[in-house]
């Protein structure tokens, strides 16, 4: 075969939002020859879409605030399944990553003192996310992205990498296709860190863009990495439900933060009726403590519209099922009666555009109609919580492709946060273990670019063979009907038959034209990491007996103590997804004080 | 409610392409991109288009709808009559890849050339202080999504691809202007701003700030202030006196910042 393009670096960062930037600006800072490949142009990746901020006790509003409630806010949201040293460096180095962002010129908004302004969110105990309006996500891509240029990073956009290739049991690089010209291209590395984000386009109701396939999650999963917690997916409790076009696109959290309430049908604020027992003695029990809470977070509770995401998300599917939903199938977001439009305007200046330009609503006279949307997995690559990596020598993972610092359930604003300190980490320690083995630099044999070209064409080979597209949107039905919000082991057992036969059909997807910018292509070479994560995330979600966090099980509703000290693993063996329990990792005391 | 939507799409390659027809039926409340999508879905797998976010916050999807430039995401087909046919083509600025896909690197060409921002250090506090009312309109400039609607539509370089070597553009205009009102920024780029990104090739006629998705007043807030500053650097009689005592290119040298990380 032709001889194809081949690149080295030290460290290959797979994926450009904010952990894939933030890794190869530390991997940079570390004297690493660094290389960037993203699936769309720099700048576009789904970060950009993130809104209401980053959390970080930075104390700026709240002087009570420190790492230590964060970290506890941040344990009990993930039900306490989180990696407890994730949560403790999460919260511990969130500050500095946020101030960082400023000496590179983003421009948050500030207090009376100006200093850097937070704002409050689901499950944090005070007032925590710096915030640029409700375009945060955008604020931070761009200004990594700019510190990236100015540094002069190499980023080979719209490329995407459809194989890790090892060599004697450690990483030795990635192999992938220009999606502008269909050509392959070998990317030689001794460290590559995964930073590829979700696994929202398995699902038909979402808020994720079309590249979360999964991509980074089945590449570990293939080089032998394992994924932990799979079973929990995050259902956001606000996305837009009207019209059908635009149905999964997100409503910020940001919108409850600042003031607004969710009601029912009959106009009742029904989240009073939702509070379990785990938050009940830090929740307001009346509307007058709550609406009182904004101004005096000491001598109130919290409102219960600021539940963690998952409660909030059940109790909408709950009002939703008893007949109190709104006339398309969602419940009322009111912050209309409950602000200043020109509060409204100045605090969500993306949501008044985005309901008025798809909608035809204007939020600061009228309430929006939301409902649940998969959002986010918390499940991904487990990694050692220092440096980032898996057990695979040289593969790193960081950002939402990693999986342990969210536990069951991650904290609204502890998502750009995590970007922040693990991409740091992870680039940092992919560079100093290429250091440390200067001496060993890994090649790509022919034969693995021969396998992987052939993997790769396939599709072109076959004709009159199934459509991606279709396929596609039966993998959707089938994650959205039978391991969506609410599950059971009879629904689980159907999807996995389900998924089987989806294996089977993307045997035989055709695809037409040429090599040339065609998505029909490329859709049916992600569809292959699709199904790889649906069955994981069958496969756990059917083992875990209880209910917890992003997962709920209607035959196993009870929270139950025994599941709280395991963590489930998913291991490829041969093309089988295999189950493990492992044991929690155990806190150490000083921080275990932290909850009695 | 729904209805067969007639479609003309530009299909092709850099070796030259055509307008093919299209019937796709759509529903209440879509947009173009949606009846793309659709056409992708179950008539031409390998129609190429941009897309990411799908929510007006990415700034991928921008192409020529009946000849405007605009988001597909954001443009929704209740403001076509029923009958209308709706035509597609890609951005005209740029070379064309594939269909509605066009080359746009000469925009990241372009942003490596911007010096990068050079913040005073830390005061002892370790905090940065600033008040909402300075940093409100550098917070204007960084709402850009970067779908390069304005560069596609600023004559300079829609119809001169000389220009290209010697003209940022309107996006680029922004962003040295929210670096020279940065309260922080210690650079002074108006030297940069004239000689390099070409600001002076810019005659205000606007059609950056009409095309805008985010509503950013690139011409009245970023452009024109920027042309009066480096003006006044220009003709200021201070600077005119220190030109006549130094030599013209050490002065150049010592005002222009280097593009860099330090």
């Amino acid at each position: 075969m032709a001889e194809i393009e081949r690149h080295s670096f030290d460290v290959l960062v797979v994926g450009a939002g904010g952990a894939g930037l933030r890794a190869a600006i530390a991997a940079h800072d570390a004297g690493a020859k660094v290389g960037i490949v993203c699936k769309s142009l720099l700048g576009k990746a789904h970060t950009v879409m993130a809104e209401g901020g980053i959390a970080a006790a930075m104390a700026n509003v709240w002087a009570e605030d420190n790492w230590q409630v964060h970290f506890r806010d941040t344990m009990r949201g993930g039900k306490m399944l989180n990696h407890w040293r994730m949560a403790q460096l999460h919260a511990q180095e969130a500050p500095d990553r946020v101030r960082e962002l400023e000496e590179w010129g983003a421009l948050f908004d500030r207090t009376p003192d100006g200093l850097i302004s937070q704002r409050d969110f689901g499950g944090h105990r005070y007032a925590r996310l710096a915030h640029v309006g409700d375009r945060t996500g955008l604020e931070l891509i761009r200004t990594l992205q700019q510190r990236a240029v100015a540094l002069g990073i190499e980023v080979f956009m719209e490329c995407t990498i459809t194989k890790l290739v090892k060599s004697d049991g450690r990483i030795a690089g990635a192999f992938g296709y220009w999606r502008e010209s269909g050509r392959f291209v070998a990317f030689e590395a001794p460290s590559v860190v995964l930073a590829t984000g979700g696994i929202g386009k398995s699902y038909k109701v979402t808020s994720n863009s079309w590249e979360y396939t999964g991509d980074g999650h089945a590449l570990a999963l293939e080089a032998g990495a394992s994924l932990v917690n799979m079973e929990f997916v995050q259902f956001h409790p606000t996305g837009m439900v009207w019209p059908p076009s635009v149905k999964g696109i997100l409503v910020t959290e940001s919108v409850r933060g600042d003031g607004g309430v969710l009601r029912n049908s009959e106009g009742r604020r029904f989240m009073f009726d939702y509070i379990p027992e785990f938050f009940k003695a830090e929740t307001a029990d009346s509307e007058e403590e709550a609406d009182r809470w904004y101004e005096d977070k000491t001598n109130n509770r919290r409102p219960p519209e600021l539940l963690p995401r998952d409660e909030v998300a059940r109790a909408i599917n709950s009002e939703v099922k008893a007949g109190r939903g709104s006339p398309h199938g969602g419940v009322f977001l009111d912050i209309a009666s409950r602000r200043t439009p020109e509060y409204i305007r100045r605090r969500l200046p993306s949501m008044y555009h985005q309901f008025k330009e798809l909608a035809d609503v204007d939020i600061t006279a009228e309430p929006m109609e939301v409902g649940p949307t998969c959002h986010y997995v918390m499940g991904g690559v487990a990694v050692d919580p220092d440096t980032g990596e898996s057990v695979v020598p040289g593969l790193y993972a960081a950002g939402e492709v990693a999986g342990g610092m969210h536990g069951a359930n991650r904290l609204g604003g502890n998502s750009l946060s995590d970007l922040l300190v693990f991409g740091r980490r992870t680039g940092l320690n992919a560079a100093y273990a290429v250091v440390r083995r200067r001496a060993e630099r890994p090649t790509i044999s022919d034969e693995e670019i021969r396998a992987a070209s052939e993997h790769a064409l396939a599709p072109f080979s076959i004709e009159g063979g199934e459509n991606p597209y279709t396929v596609q949107h039966d993998l959707q039905e089938v994650m959205h009907n039978l391991v969506g919000i609410i599950r059971t082991a009879e629904e689980m057992e159907q999807a996995l038959t389900d998924l089987a036969a989806l294996r089977e059909r993307i045997t035989r997807l055709s695809v037409e034209g040429h090599r040339q910018y065609n998505p029909g292509w490329h859709l049916a070479l992600d569809l292959h990491n699709m199904l790889r994560v649906s069955e994981c995330i069958a496969r756990a979600a059917l083992e875990r007996t209880e209910s917890r966090g992003g997962h709920t099980r209607d035959d196993y509703p009870a929270t139950d103590d025994s599941w709280g000290k395991l963590n489930l693993h998913c291991r490829l063996d041969g093309e089988a997804v295999g189950i493990t329990r492992e044991p929690l990792p155990q806190m150490p005391d000083d921080l275990r004080e932290l909850f009695n | 409610m729904g209805y067969d939507l007639k479609m003309k799409v530009w299909r092709g390659d850099a070796t030259g392409g055509d307008l093919v027809d299209y019937t796709v039926p759509v529903e209440e409340g879509e947009v173009v991109l949606d009846a793309l999508h659709r056409i992708q879905a179950t008539q031409s797998g390998d129609l190429a288009v941009r897309w990411n976010c799908k929510a007006g916050k990415c700034g991928s999807c921008s192409t020529e709808i009946n000849g405007k430039p605009r988001l597909a995401c954001m443009t929704r087909l209740s403001t076509f009559e029923e009958g209308e046919t709706v035509t597609v083509t890609p951005l005209r600025t740029f070379p064309v890849v594939r269909d509605l896909v066009t080359d746009v690197s000469y925009n990241y060409k372009v942003a490596e050339t911007v010096p990068a921002f050079a913040p005073e250090p830390r005061p002892a506090d370790g905090q940065y202080r600033m008040q909402q009312v300075d940093v409100e309109r550098g917070q204007e400039f960084r709402k850009c999504i970067e779908c390069f609607l304005c560069q596609n539509v600023c004559h300079v370089i829609r119809d001169h691809e000389e220009n290209k070597q010697s003209f940022s553009g309107p996006r680029f205009f922004l962003r040295y202007a929210e670096l020279e009102m940065h309260p922080l920024d210690t650079n002074d780029r108006r030297a940069l701003a004239r000689e390099q990104a070409g600001i002076g090739m810019c005659n205000i006629t606007k059609c950056c700030t009409e095309v805008c998705p985010e509503g950013i007043h690139i011409t009245d807030n970023a452009i024109i202030p920027m042309k009066e500053r480096v003006v006044d650097r220009s003709f200021d009689p201070v600077t005119w006196l220190g030109r006549k005592i130094f030599r013209r290119d050490q002065l150049e040298e010592a005002q222009v910042p280097q593009t860099g990380a330090e």
